[in-house]
């Protein structure tokens, strides 16, 4: 089962020093944390950091080299029956006849081999997932008609569609308009509120998803953490987890801003990655036995921040 | 100097009574059902190349089969379904990779001329392995179709769904359970089968106008899976049946007819779908 400390909500997804590797890379390691359930986590970190391949982990489909992964409870890949998944490629790539309804009505019946004629009770939760993401009038439209917003509607519908215990969602916000980035961020956090559903999703801009997120995953020279998010709206972090600099702002409502600075030449060094500060400030244990080559040399430079 | 011969044989019902136009309408019932619902999967999957590519990597085996005295059906049953093995084994991407299936394409038919010319029967036999030659189906060969198409909706009714469900995102459908790569074989084998009893009929080189083709109009038509996959079948149907009954009224060749009513049923469907809009 999942660890239960203290009180705290029980972990919906539990890393336990985990390693993947392409070929003979090795993406990242020493993965040690745990998400809570009920939370909304991004996964975060630069192009070619392996949040996908993160996603992948969780739901069994890439091996790990090293460590483990439990998911709600149980060992990666074996409750992906109560997993919602939406990769990337769903708004791109789908051009397909069939429509909406059908769509995600293959979410509820798509892995049942046999025959077996949809039931009432099927078709009654296929109305239900469409409502809830406002679909209903584009039931009978093709997937190939819709534009890349509703479509993403369809395949997060094919996701809840059986009532999952987590949905994971693969770049959301990527491809869209402004306006259907803020309605997918309203449905999540409908999701967290009304149905105390955990999710997590890999985003490249924060900005949108602030004011939902509990915390983040974020890669970071090719060592995941978790952190709670006053801890990751860190400039210093952000900066280092972007390679380029970053400005956290406070707005008068509270709300807090990641925003790249505006140019490049404002006397602050732009920091590349500094393995070291970056390990003393996260905390993250390396085994004594095993010296990461990049962390051989200590220079210690970085001060983070902007002047 | 030959002229062209283009007159209505007013003796055309005689024609269609013979004994091997019955077989010839049997085998077109047979192919259109098999060609209407695996055309359907093969447009949802993105693989009608691989598809057209099947049919052209059985060639080498219809040749050789002649050669060594086997049955052309044998030849090219068992060509086709390596063919399909390795490119299901390769994966649905694999499948798409147009540049690899062309080049495995050009290389098995030049294979298959070879073939052709080391016995004169085969070449003899070239021309009906690439254009089809429906009028010479055999009793036994329909029994053969009969028998596919049972096992064709009989396996198909326990892949329906993972078989759709991966079609449209093969991601999603790992993540839910099912076994891709083993959707991919299924596919591409079954593939295999529908090819092996529709080049009798139109042959190698006509075979994407009678599988793809009644497809595409059907999927102009509905969104729904079955309904395009019954109009589809019925598309095929119209044509080998229309094929037969206008080359028995005019000297032109059923495998010309047929392809020629496809093509036209699918310029018709896209014409309107173009003035609906």
């Amino acid at each position: 089962m999942a660890v239960n400390k203290g009180g705290e909500p029980q972990a919906a997804i539990v890393f336990r020093d985990a390693c993947v590797k392409r070929g003979s890379t090795i993406i990242w390691r020493h993965g040690s944390f745990s998400i809570p359930q009920g939370s909304v986590t991004a996964i975060v970190g630069t192009n070619g950091a392996g949040k996908t391949t993160m996603m992948m982990t969780e739901l069994g489909l890439q091996p790990l080299e090293e460590g483990s992964i439990e998911v709600l409870g149980r060992p990666a890949g074996q409750s992906n029956a109560d997993i919602g998944y939406v990769p990337q490629s769903y708004t791109s790539d789908i051009d397909s006849n069939l429509t909406a309804e059908e769509s995600i009505l293959l979410g509820l019946t798509g892995s049942r081999f046999g025959f077996h004629p949809i039931s009432q009770k099927e078709r009654a939760r296929t109305r239900q997932a469409m409502e809830f993401m406002n679909l209903t009038d584009k039931a009978h439209y093709r997937l190939s008609e819709l534009s890349g917003g509703l479509r993403q509607r369809v395949a997060i519908a094919q996701a809840l569609v059986c009532d999952p215990k987590l949905l994971m969602l693969d770049e959301p916000l990527a491809n869209l308009d402004l306006a259907n980035q803020r309605d997918t961020v309203h449905v999540l956090a409908r999701l967290k509120r009304e149905l105390g559903m955990t999710v997590q999703v890999v985003a490249h801009d924060l900005n949108m998803l602030l004011p939902i997120l509990s915390g983040a995953v974020y890669l970071l020279d090719g060592h995941p953490h978790y952190a709670a998010m006053n801890e990751v709206l860190d400039a210093g972090l952000l900066t280092h987890l972007y390679g380029t600099s970053v400005q956290v702002v406070t707005t008068p409502q509270g709300d807090m801003f990641v925003t790249p600075s505006t140019d490049e030449t404002q006397g602050a060094q732009i920091d590349r990655h500094d393995p070291t500060y970056l390990a003393e400030l996260h905390h993250h244990q390396h085994r004594q036995d095993q010296t990461d080559p990049e962390l051989g040399q200590r220079t210690g430079t970085n001060k983070g921040g902007q002047a | 100097m030959s002229t062209v011969n283009f007159f209505y044989d007013p003796d055309w019902m005689r024609t269609l009574s013979a004994p091997f136009m019955a077989n010839a309408f049997l085998a077109g019932l047979c192919i259109a059902l098999a060609a209407g619902v695996m055309g359907y999967f093969t447009i949802a999957r993105h693989s009608t190349f691989a598809a057209h590519a099947l049919a052209h990597i059985g060639l080498p085996g219809a040749t050789g089969a002649v050669l060594l005295g086997l049955p052309v059906s044998l030849g090219l049953g068992v060509f086709a379904l390596g063919g399909a093995l390795v490119i299901g084994a390769l994966g649905k991407k694999a499948s798409q990779r147009e540049i690899a299936t062309g080049t495995v394409l050009a290389f098995a038919t030049g294979l298959g001329l070879f073939f052709a010319r080391l016995s004169s029967s085969a070449s003899q036999q070239m021309q009906s392995i690439l254009f089809g030659s429906i009028l010479t189906i055999t009793r036994g060969q329909v029994i053969g179709f009969a028998v596919f198409d049972v096992l064709l909706i009989l396996v198909l009714m326990v892949i329906y769904r993972p078989l759709l469900f991966s079609s449209l995102d093969e991601q999603v459908a790992q993540a839910k359970g099912v076994p891709i790569g083993f959707m991919n074989l299924a596919f591409m084998a079954i593939m295999a089968g529908v090819i092996t009893i529709a080049v009798p009929a139109v042959g190698t080189l006509l075979i994407f106008a009678l599988v793809i083709t009644p497809a595409a109009t059907a999927n102009v038509m509905t969104a729904s899976p079955l309904k395009a996959m019954v109009l589809a079948s019925l598309f095929c149907l119209l044509a080998v049946w229309g094929g037969l009954v206008l080359s028995a009224m005019f000297p032109a060749p059923p495998s010309f007819i047929i392809v020629t009513i496809s093509t036209l049923f699918w310029a018709l469907s896209k014409a309107i779908e173009a003035l609906r809009k």
